[in-house]
């Protein structure tokens, strides 16, 4: 896999250069002027960067707009640490291409033999899988469609991605905040292009994220009772509450109380509680970690 | 790491606010710290343990002022979920720089809501200044309930101040009683949650705060971030602190050090001992789930 690297950069370059011939595509060229920009500031080959793409299956493009969400943040992303080579609307690629990083977006319909399909051909042609966001994660607000839907009335298996392909990473929530898929395409470029420190720290940062996909792919807000509340771990902190996008916990006398109609199984609470998983390795050092990213994105 | 935690300065301070000082628990540390990050800008509004509808049941709110901070002083011995209201004060709110306060449970939830934001949208470089407060174990509303009213035979209406100190737990009234019970009394009723807990200090805190180590009315304050070492120094220069160097108040600091490591400690065997609590089939140990090890 490794030695496919430097083939990756002439299927890459074309799609990055053609927006130059079609003014169409805005988004593109502002990141042409960039790289050229880039290589002439630092003389950092620009091969050093990591490839990063989106599939998209069957989710709302949430979490599409949370990547461009992190602003310049994705300018500076993209400048320096990874080329977008597959996403839907930003990238003109029409078939999943070799990347280091993929996030797949959306869960996946069983019925729809191309999401099957380009989902299995996403997980042969990267390195790291990532379920990027509640549905893609956990089957989120697809986990009720029972089909009968205008206008594919005939499709109703939506699975988390889990159930098809085997996957290395979870980004929970719905949708999940920029910061967090900004910090893991941080970490990803350190896990696969830095110096030894940097990968210890990578790979430290990560490995929660890593277990939380081998933990299952199911979620709810039932997870806060069974496994934070039920294990006697629960302290009452709020954490739960706070980060529910859909409001749907409260915290009444010190524990969190789910409302199930509005769950909607995003795996956020269970994920962001600091009793689900804390990593002190990680946590202790968590203002040169803050630093270091901001001084990445900077 | 040490038990007590990475801090650039420990020292023994009080406010110099009377109006803050009349109703803090101890030194008014962390009151005075937010009404001065209010003044001077470094924090839009903080998330606090205000007053709610019930007696010692204390209820988040964001405060924008002084006069709110006041309402929100002194100690109530039970959680207040603050961090409940972090995406509001942040998103609602507006607020673009956010003090929180909490136990070190709540400090460790911020600093995880700041290195991995899953759900926590916008809100990791909006945390401007997170101050801690020592904390042992804490109890659920209804258990701080049965201790003040069975145990120590006082209505939760009528109590002025609750205090933790010298192996007591105290009750004060409006009319000036106090009842007393030993603190050894109440460990039955601490929330389980707490019994894993490997934090004393609130290490992660930008400051951290609390009365253990310091003389009556006054506190022991770890600054431990650069961003609280900014704020401390430039509180201290605005004259709103009494400080004493550590080595020169009694208890002192080696105090701290006794009851954080017992707590870790104590809490550090609760959490092996969770890993062979239950029976397999086979007469191996089943374990219960452990947070530090993986989700």
């Amino acid at each position: 896999m490794p030695g496919r690297t430097p083939e990756k950069r002439p299927e890459a370059k074309p799609a990055a250069t053609q927006p130059q011939e079609k003014p169409a595509v805005k988004p593109s060229d502002v990141i042409v002027e960039e790289k050229v920009e880039v290589v002439q500031k630092e003389e950092k080959p620009v091969a050093e960067k990591i490839t990063i793409g989106e599939l998209h299956l069957s989710g709302c493009t949430g979490c599409l707009v949370t990547l461009a969400d992190n602003y310049e943040g994705l300018f500076k992303l993209l400048d320096d640490y990874a080329d977008l080579v597959y996403a839907l609307t930003l990238v003109d690629v029409r078939h999943v291409p070799e990347m280091d990083v993929c996030l797949v977006e959306g869960s996946c319909c069983l019925n729809d033999k191309i999401s099957v399909e380009e989902l299995k051909e996403a997980r042969e042609k990267s390195k790291v899988l990532v379920a990027y966001g509640g549905c893609a994660a956990y089957g989120n607000i697809t986990r009720f469609c029972r089909g009968g839907q205008w206008n594919q009335p005939g499709q109703e298996a939506f699975v988390p991605i889990s159930e098809v392909v085997d996957v290395d990473l979870y980004i929970p929530s719905c949708p999940p905040c920029p910061q967090q898929v900004r910090n893991v395409a941080v970490m990803a470029y350190l896990l696969l292009r830095g110096n030894d420190e940097q990968k210890n720290l990578a790979t430290a940062y990560l490995t929660p994220l890593m277990q939380l996909a081998q933990r299952g792919n199911e979620a709810c807000g039932c997870d806060l009772m069974y496994d934070v509340i039920n294990q006697g771990l629960c302290m009452g902190c709020g954490t739960c509450a706070g980060t529910c996008p859909v409001r749907a916990i409260t915290m009444e006398y010190g524990k969190p109380n789910v409302n199930r109609d509005l769950c909607i199984k995003c795996g956020a609470c269970y994920a962001q509680c600091p009793r689900s998983w804390f990593n002190f390795d990680v946590m202790n050092n968590y203002e040169g970690i803050m630093d270091a990213i901001k001084g990445a994105m900077e | 790491m040490d038990v007590l935690g990475n801090y650039k300065s420990v020292i023994s301070a009080r406010s110099t606010d009377k109006d803050i000082t009349k109703k803090s628990q101890d030194g008014g540390i962390i009151t005075t710290l937010f009404a001065y990050a209010l003044e001077e800008g470094i924090i839009d509004g903080a998330i606090v343990a205000g007053p709610s509808d019930e007696p010692w049941k204390p209820e988040p709110m964001v405060v924008t002022t002084k006069a709110e901070l006041l309402a929100a002083a002194g100690t109530r011995y039970t959680i207040s979920p603050n961090l409940a209201l972090i995406k509001e004060a942040t998103r609602s709110y507006g607020l673009d720089r956010v003090g929180i306060v909490g136990v070190p449970c709540q400090i460790q939830a911020v600093r995880k809501a700041q290195l991995y934001p899953i759900g926590m949208r916008d809100v990791d470089d909006k945390i401007a200044l997170a101050l801690g407060i020592y904390c042992m174990e804490n109890l659920p509303y209804q258990a701080l309930e049965a201790i003040v009213e069975d145990h120590c035979n006082q209505k939760m209406e009528s109590v002025k101040k609750m205090d933790i100190g010298k192996g007591k737990f105290t009750v004060y009234t409006e009319r000036g009683a106090v009842s007393q019970m030993p603190l050894k009394l109440i460990h039955k009723y601490v929330q389980p949650g707490c019994n894993v807990c490997l934090d004393y200090v609130a290490n992660l805190a930008d400051i951290s705060s609390g009365s253990v180590g310091s003389p009556d009315g006054w506190s022991t304050v770890f600054v431990r971030s650069m961003k609280g070492n900014a704020v401390w120094d430039g509180a201290i220069a605005a004259g709103l602190f009494e400080t004493k160097p550590m080595d020169q108040v009694k208890p002192g600091l080696d105090l701290v050090t006794k009851l954080a490591t017992e707590k870790i400690t104590k809490n550090q065997k609760n959490v092996d001992a969770r890993k062979t609590m239950g029976l397999k089939a086979d007469g191996t140990p089943k374990g219960l789930r452990n947070p530090y090890e993986s989700p």
